[in-house]
């Protein structure tokens, strides 16, 4: 079977859908790009699931083991004989599977956005910016070169930056997207040295040759860089931190987070599309897509199981404070990346011991699903009351029982209750952690309590509680709006069942993950407090709430504040940036070496004023200067004469 | 193919520009004879590729020669290079779109044009020069017009700037010409003559002592037209007073003048010491590339603004000459390219924005999206080149530069790469912090609502120069398979002298 013939259409219909929509959907096509957006991504979608049925039933494995194929490949830019940036499309158990979720969550959400963006001037804009979106993402999960990936991730850096400004008069979006941009282009310089390094020394571009040289122990690529040393820190280790650096910074890990609360001001389907279910879990795909060569190395793992644990628990106690329903979302995916990627770095290769890595990409996979369907319905929400505040919500159930019931399948599924698909994915990340480290576990099983609790305030709060005054005969948008809730909300309840070890394993083969009764115990008792103290403290209104905010007191505050990390930024770009570095910049360039140029061009004038003088065409003058040339002479030689 | 009509038109255009009558006619002629020039160019391009494909490996192609001033061996000696094919398909877009966002220009309309027109002559001679006299000649054939362009068309403190633009320039040549002299003195054709020309003496070894002697000369004075630190000043000034297509003009073609000349003349001549020096090249490029940056950080012009981003763009130019291997050089000629139609763009969309709001500072700006949303789709599209993004030439560029630079094995070259690498932080958040204020936010000025749009003579000129922008940002391979083998001999010029020391 050849796959070439087809493969490359995925992620070029979107492209077509981009540069199509860009350039006439606005003229031309009006009202008409959506349906030419959801019909270019239903072929994709199609075509995804098509490959995927392909790989994983027909022709994907051979003696058992799934490979790793690369249909498509042609070079791009060429530096030497060696290294070369290739466009490619690799099929590998994780990138058939993150096609499918991305063709997939995107076509929900170009369908939902048919109805929520109706009355949006710049209709046929959006619709291009999400195709350009779909492709970015789609060139992503394929790159089959580790420079193609970066291309890619810069892509969807923009268009995650066109789309935060899409309401470009809001000054707060603007602001919003600049700030994504810079704070996730900062994390790139990271990977971009990163990617040098590990070119050097590998040689090469390509990841499958890059992973098979510095993998094999006995090459001399993985002898060069794991020896070398820079600071006392083997060269291997700075370049998986500085990858790392980047993915940390797409996936919104501690301390690049900063910017995902932010761009909760674009467009509520582009939150649940972007900073949801695709782009954000990038950083945990890339992580992923280099796991051979972090799997050889404990340090860059450490660093990665450390960052995502702290991630993980400062999320979730954040989101237990914040008011704006998008905003405890944002957090809610910053926490629940965490756990992909601690269940990443406490995995290793092969069998049993790569469990987590199933398990991190089962959250990945599942994750997708509910995430986006609470941003739809989050989206659902904020169409039907004008707001993102919590407070501005509440009985919201009798006005729209559609959207009630998906949020709650989706919230038990975040949580952790069996039967939907957070239950089993999270288990087994718990289970990984369990074996490879306490401390982790017990981090992790609190959190998921905290989970539960923010969730469920949530959900209290906007579906129960007291109902609020709301203009006109409140109801739920039309069919396109409701309908992707309702396809994400059976993803939620059946995408638990897959047996996903059997596709997707750190070495290829298939992996058991036996369901453990004893185990689950635990997990589910936490989530049950959550979810128990939620509906105490937010079924009814209450001062509850508050007493137990102003009883937490400081932490409180500052988890609410978010613990002070955009002060700490604001103070380190505009303080020390701006006017410790940009300022004198400014100033040197100003005052001294365009100083030195204009003093040059002064003095020179100045000379050539006196040197004019001299030839003043004055007789007098000229006789004095002649005599006194003569004086000078006479001291002169009478001096030297002695 | 014969190159003599790459002068021949600009000059015979240029020519009847002065005996037309009125800006309609002027503007016309003019625009046939750059349109004509442009698919003159794509020809020989063509013409290139057929001579390559056919197995013809003469490092020059197309040679003309003849003698000029034979006392002093000065010829008339021309031919091309992938490199200089670059260079030309560079200036012939430029010229063109130069030409279309001054269709209103009505004052002087006709010395106007003939100035532009005139530049293009230098610069297209410049490129195609294999003689050090000539190539010196058409040099200074695009100086004279920039201060006059400058003195009377141009805004703001003109005078000084054009001033200072001129001095620094004309500063710049001579230090040029007393390397280009002082390497004429030194080279031997065998019958104890001297000569000029440049594939005569690229055979030739000249002395070791010479070439660090003279080498500064050549490389600061070329350096001073590509914006070396710290000789850069004349840029930000010079670009802001200018006309809008005296600045595009400025910086897509004479600032790559410099950049041209520093590879072809100083690297490729004096090979010893251009590994001798490549130290302190680097650490200038590095200082421009991010020192320019911040500085650029601070700017509320938006034509100061892209004028010092020039002199951290062009920063890399110098950087990739400096690392001196084959991939960083390909990646400079690929910069100067790039930044050439980038920065042009970014010339015409603020002298667009400029023509309607008769202001350049940021904070009278905002909201332009609104109104009018091809310049301002435009504005995006040059700053996301320019901050380096993917599909766009920029990015291809840097990146080769980057590869190049990282081929060296030592702690120094490491560190210089990751300090020009630090710069694309900078400038996302300078580009970005354009674009925020002065294209999206709230309408600043509530009669700014009755602005048109671009007209058909700018959305051409734009729409040109986004095409080479995207058609190198999509498809590298082409210009690196054109840029690569000219960086290759110049590389080969390196090893054989490192090899003969």
């Amino acid at each position: 079977m050849n796959y070439s013939s087809y493969i490359a259409l995925i992620p070029l219909l979107p492209l077509a859908g981009f540069v199509l929509l860009g350039l006439f959907g606005k003229k031309y096509f009006k009202t008409f790009s959506g349906t030419i957006g959801i019909f270019l991504l239903l072929a994709s979608t199609v075509l995804a699931l098509y490959t995927a049925y392909q790989y994983f039933f027909i022709n994907g494995k051979v003696n058992d083991v799934y490979q790793s194929i690369i249909p498509v490949k042609y070079t791009w830019l060429q530096f030497s004989s060696g290294t070369s940036i290739d466009m490619g499309i690799i099929l590998d158990p994780i990138s058939v599977m993150m096609m499918v979720v991305v063709t997939f969550v995107s076509l929900m959400v170009h369908i939902f956005s048919l109805g929520y963006m109706k009355s949006e001037e710049r209709f046929g804009t959006y619709y291009s910016f999400l195709s350009l979106f779909t492709f970015s993402m789609l060139g992503l999960v394929v790159a089959s070169n580790i420079f193609q990936i970066y291309i890619f991730w810069e892509l969807v850096g923009v268009s995650s930056y066109l789309l935060i400004g899409f309401y470009y008069d809001r000054p707060s979006a603007v602001a919003a997207s600049k700030k994504a941009f810079v704070v996730t282009r900062f994390a790139d310089l990271g990977f971009l040295i990163g990617i040098l390094i590990l070119a050097f020394e590998g040689g090469t571009l390509d990841f499958n040759t890059l992973i098979q040289r510095l993998t094999d122990t006995q090459s001399s690529q993985f002898i060069s860089i794991t020896t070398a040393s820079f600071l006392g820190v083997s060269v291997l280790t700075w370049a998986l931190t500085l990858v790392f650096i980047g993915g940390a910074g797409k996936s919104a890990m501690f301390p690049l987070h900063i910017w995902l609360p932010d761009a909760m001001e674009g467009p509520t389907p582009v939150s649940a599309l972007i900073h949801a279910a695709t782009m954000v879990v990038a950083g945990v795909y890339l992580v992923a897509r280099l796991f051979p060569v972090f799997s050889i190395n404990e340090s860059s793992l450490h660093i990665v199981t450390w960052v995502g644990m702290f991630s993980a628990l400062l999320a979730a106690i954040i989101a237990c404070t914040q008011t704006d329903i998008k905003r405890v979302l944002a957090f809610s995916t910053m926490s629940q990346i965490g756990y992909m990627m601690f269940a990443l770095g406490v995995a290793h290769k092969n069998g049993e011991t790569g469990l987590g890595y199933t398990a991190s990409m089962f959250h990945l996979f599942t994750h997708a699903f509910f995430k986006s369907l609470l941003f739809l319905c989050a989206g659902a929400i904020i169409h039907l009351v004008h707001s993102n505040e919590m407070q501005d919500m509440g009985g919201l159930r009798k006005f729209m029982p559609v959207t009630h019931l998906t949020f709650l399948i989706a919230c038990l599924a975040i949580a952790g209750i069996p039967p939907f698909a957070g239950f089993f994915s999270k288990e087994e990340i718990l289970l990984a952690t369990y074996h490879a480290n306490k401390i982790v576990y017990v981090i992790a099983l609190f959190t998921s309590g905290l989970t539960a609790f923010y969730m469920f305030r949530l959900y209290f709060s906007i579906f129960w509680n007291k109902p609020k005054e709301l203009h006109g005969h409140p109801h739920e948008g039309t069919f396109s709006m409701k309908f992707p809730l309702i396809i994400l909300a059976t993803g939620t309840m059946v995408a638990g069942f897959i047996p996903f070890g059997h596709y997707v394993s750190s070495d290829g083969k298939i992996l058991e993950t036996p369901f453990h009764l004893n185990f689950s115990i635990a997990p589910v008792l936490f989530a049950l407090t959550g979810i128990l103290l939620a509906l105490w403290m937010y079924k009814k209104e209450s001062n509850r709430p508050h007493r137990v905010a102003s009883a937490l007191g400081g932490l409180y505050h500052s988890a609410y504040k978010k613990f002070y990390m955009d002060e700490i930024y604001l103070f380190i770009t505009k303080k020390i940036i701006f006017n410790l570095v940009g300022r004198p910049a400014n100033w040197i360039d100003k005052n001294i070496v365009d100083g030195t140029m204009n003093g040059i061009a002064y003095s020179t004038a100045k000379i050539s004023g006196w040197i004019k003088g001299i030839q003043s065409g004055k007789v007098q003058g000229y006789a004095l200067y002649f005599f006194s040339g003569i004086i000078l002479l006479v001291i002169v030689v009478l001096y030297l004469w002695k | 193919m014969n190159l003599n009509l790459l002068l021949l038109i600009p000059i015979l255009t240029a020519t009847a520009v002065l005996f037309c009558k009125g800006l309609k006619q002027v503007r016309t002629v003019s625009f046939l004879g750059s349109a004509l020039q442009l698919a003159l160019s794509f020809i020989l391009m063509y013409y290139y590729w057929q001579e390559r494909t056919a197995g013809n490996n003469a490092a020059f192609l197309f040679e003309d020669n003849f003698t000029w001033f034979a006392p002093l061996h000065i010829n008339y000696h021309i031919g091309v290079d992938g490199i200089s094919i670059a260079m030309i398909l560079l200036t012939s877009f430029v010229v063109f779109a130069g030409i279309l966002v001054s269709w209103k220009m009505e004052q002087l309309s006709k010395e106007f044009f003939f100035l532009l027109l005139f530049l293009s002559v230098g610069a297209y001679g410049f490129f195609i020069s294999l003689d050090l006299f000539t190539l010196f000649f058409f040099l200074e054939l695009a100086v004279i017009p920039k201060f006059l362009l400058i003195g009377i068309w141009g805004s703001g403190k003109k005078e000084y700037s054009a001033m200072k633009l001129a001095l620094m320039l004309m500063g710049g040549s001579a230090l040029v010409f007393v390397g280009l002299a002082g390497l004429f003195f030194n080279t031997n054709t065998g019958d104890g003559s001297h000569t000029f020309d440049i594939l005569q003496i690229a055979q030739m070894h000249i002395p070791v002592a010479v070439q660090k002697l003279f080498f500064p000369f050549v490389f600061i004075g070329f350096g001073i037209f590509g914006a070396l630190f710290p000789f850069h000043t004349w840029v930000p000034d010079g670009h802001s007073s200018a006309p809008t297509a005296a600045s595009m003009f400025l910086a897509g073609i004479s600032m790559k003048l410099g950049g041209y000349g520093c590879l072809r003349v100083a690297t490729y001549l004096m090979p010893d010491a251009a590994q001798q020096y490549s130290t302190i090249i680097i650490v200038l490029s590095c200082i421009a590339i991010l020192y320019g940056a911040f500085a650029t950080m601070m700017q509320t012009d938006l034509k100061y603004i892209n004028a010092y981003s020039s002199v951290s763009h062009c920063g890399f130019v110098l950087l990739g000459i400096g690392m001196l291997t084959r991939t960083a050089i390909t990646g400079a000629v690929m910069q100067m390219v790039s930044h050439g139609l980038m920065t042009a763009l970014f010339f015409a969309c603020i002298g667009m924005i400029y023509d309607r709001t008769h202001t350049r500072q940021m904070s009278q700006l905002g909201g332009l999206l609104k109104i009018m949303p091809f310049v301002s789709t435009v504005f995006v599209i040059a700053g996301l080149c320019s901050l380096g993004l993917p599909g766009f030439s920029g990015f291809v560029a840097e990146v080769t530069v980057f590869m190049g630079s990282w081929e060296h094995k030592e702690a120094f070259y490491k560190i210089s790469t990751i300090i020009a690498c630090a710069s694309i932080v900078v400038t996302a958040v300078y580009i970005l912090r354009a674009v925020g204020k002065a294209i999206m936010g709230p309408l600043a000025k509530t009669e700014y609502g009755l602005l048109k749009d671009a007209a058909w003579n700018e959305r051409v000129a734009a729409g040109l120069l986004i095409i080479g922008i995207v058609a190198i940002g999509v498809a590298p391979f082409w210009l690196n398979q054109l840029v690569g083998p000219g960086a290759e001999s110049i590389m080969n010029n390196i090893s054989n002298a490192a090899v003969i020391k």
